[in-house]
């Protein structure tokens, strides 16, 4: 569904940015007396009208704990929740639904695979690979994993244009190594990285391999069976549905073979007073009543972003991305960082003479968001030198005319700072 | 273009560009470093305390920031150079309730000269942290906690 052939993209009608743009109803308002121009869309995106819709439907028709009770309204909220398990299945290519485990987002994902596949298989000596551009969450679990378990992290470095030095990936990957964790496009950079190169190297020493898919989804068709990753992990409301919700993939083998992660109730399939026994996966890996509603309302974003078409949606932001990379350079003073040819619309720069967070406040007077600070991402900012970065992320309701206010913000910007 | 006049006043633009009182202190016995990860400000405070009147000799910072930290930051050392703690600390009180808005008078406003230029602050809740820093990290090295960093996070 979501892997759609590029010829059918050629032939689909031309993308309605202002028909999309009234699907959302906050991209009305105003700020500071200005239209909103939001471009903070890594950090979070915001929600189509038919995503609050579906949470207020399950809220108001639906609400019930889930695989408890045998009234029709448990029964509901259980189909509800385990139908929208199946959308995030095919949304991704999961060869099975029961492969996708909802947590709260792409951290709690990395902590899980962390304590419940690495922790147990780590002797001291081992070697964890993760990558310079990572974000702290895809690093510092790692970093944790390493304190406590003997185990030593190794650094892809990155290249001057933002792209991961894969000479030297290469040689970083080795007998040593059981796992990589690496994010499929860069918060900060935008690059994406080459995910399937990575896991044929990993798999050729026998290591598994994590992909932080936060930046990923939201952004681009998504395939786990052709990337050949052993998990991938990412975040509903960066994918344009509720916060508090998020899924973790992971290959049949290795997610049954898994301890849980948190202990409690649905988790279990016996318990007496002297031990239990853990439910099958996904559900051991789902302790306690889970946020049906914020999964009810991710599946109605994929609902949404289906009918829009990956494809498409990769195809318009493409063109934005570039408009915004040629707009952005004409600006005297601005300097791009992350520039290689394979990227999400994500832009971050700096403006010679001004902070970041001036610039940030300047443009906030214009209406307009922005990222500004480290991104958490302090090691690649420490890797260019700044101690903080702005950046504009864009999604596919973003505009030309968007871009050309976030230049008129930056351009006054720099006459008040300089 | 009012309200971006009325936050990056013209003192400020100025003091961020050319701080005042900016570099190392030979004469320092106290020093603090003050340092805001989210952000990036990241600045160090040298303090020439007495230590029989605790008087504020001298005062001088160094480090990097946004326009708000750096300049607030020179406009507290010329505003609290040659006073006593007990001066500084109602000094920073005034400062601080004016640019969180969180209480104060018009009339203790008027006593802090110059700082009055970071009224438009608190109409920038996140930018407060940027401008309370170096006072931060200028108070806890007055107390004598001389260890470690402070951080407005």
């Amino acid at each position: 569904m979501t892997a759609a052939a590029p010829s059918k993209a050629a032939a689909a009608p031309a993308f309605d940015v202002e028909a999309v743009r009234g699907d959302f109803p906050i991209l009305g308002r105003a700020v500071r007396d200005h239209h909103l121009v939001y471009l903070d869309n890594a950090a979070t995106a915001q929600k189509p009208r038919s995503v609050v819709d579906a949470i207020c439907r399950y809220y108001e028709e639906e609400n019930s704990n889930i695989h408890r009770g045998v009234h029709f309204l448990s029964q509901q909220a259980t189909f509800a929740y385990e139908r929208a398990r199946g959308r995030v299945s095919t949304f991704i290519n999961a060869p099975e639904s029961s492969q996708v485990v909802f947590l709260r987002g792409t951290t709690e994902a990395a902590n899980l695979v962390a304590h419940s596949y690495a922790r147990p298989r780590l002797d001291v000596g081992d070697e964890i690979v993760i990558t310079h551009m990572e974000h702290h969450s895809n690093i510092v679990p790692w970093q944790q994993l390493c304190a406590v378990t003997g185990a030593v992290l190794r650094v892809v470095p990155v290249t001057e244009i933002g792209e991961l030095d894969m000479t030297a990936c290469k040689q970083l990957i080795g007998e040593r190594t059981r796992l990589v964790a690496v994010t499929h496009a860069s918060n900060v950079l935008g690059t994406i990285n080459p995910v399937r190169r990575i896991c044929d190297l990993a798999h050729s020493r026998g290591a598994v391999v994590f992909v932080d898919g936060a930046q990923g989804v939201p952004h681009l068709p998504v395939n786990v069976q052709e990337l050949g990753c052993d998990f991938y992990a990412f975040s509903g409301h960066k994918l344009f549905g509720p916060t508090g919700i998020g899924a973790l993939y992971g290959r049949s083998e290795l997610l049954d073979v898994m301890d849980p992660y948190e202990r409690g109730g649905s988790m279990i399939q016996s318990v007496t007073l002297e031990e239990s026994t853990f439910a099958e996966v996904p559900t051991r890996f789902e302790a306690g009543t889970p946020n049906i509603a914020g999964a009810v309302g991710l599946a109605s974003a994929i609902d949404y972003l289906n009918g829009l078409g990956m494809d498409r949606i990769a195809a318009y932001e493409e063109q934005l991305l570039a408009y915004g990379h040629t707009e952005l350079q004409r600006i005297e003073g601005v300097q791009l960082m992350g520039t290689s040819a394979n990227k999400v619309s994500v832009i971050s720069f700096t403006v010679e003479g001004a902070h970041p967070h001036d610039i940030g406040t300047i443009l906030d007077m214009e209406g307009v968001a922005v990222r500004t600070g480290h991104h958490c991402a302090q090691p690649l900012m420490s890797r260019y030198g700044v101690p903080a970065m702005a950046r504009a992320s864009l999604a596919f309701y973003n505009t030309r005319d968007e871009i050309d206010t976030l230049c008129r913000g930056l351009r006054k910007a720099r006459e008040v700072l300089s | 273009m009012s309200e971006l006049r009325e936050l990056y006043q013209q003192v400020i633009l100025d003091h961020n560009k050319s701080p005042r009182n900016f570099g190392s202190l030979e004469s320092a016995n106290r020093h603090k470093e003050g340092y805001n990860p989210l952000c990036g400000d990241h600045l160090h405070v040298h303090l020439q305390v007495a230590e029989d009147t605790d008087r504020l000799e001298d005062i001088r910072f160094e480090g990097s920031g946004c326009a708000i930290s750096k300049a607030s930051a020179s406009l507290m050392t010329e505003a609290v150079k040659g006073k006593s703690a007990a001066e500084i600390e109602g000094i920073f009180q005034r400062f601080h309730n004016l640019v969180t808005g969180e209480g104060g008078t018009e009339a203790d406003f008027e006593t802090i000269g110059k700082l009055a230029v970071f009224a438009g602050v608190r109409e920038f809740p996140m930018r407060v942290k940027c401008a309370t820093l170096a006072w931060h990290a200028m108070r806890s090295a007055l107390g004598d906690d001389a260890e470690g960093a402070v951080t407005t996070e």
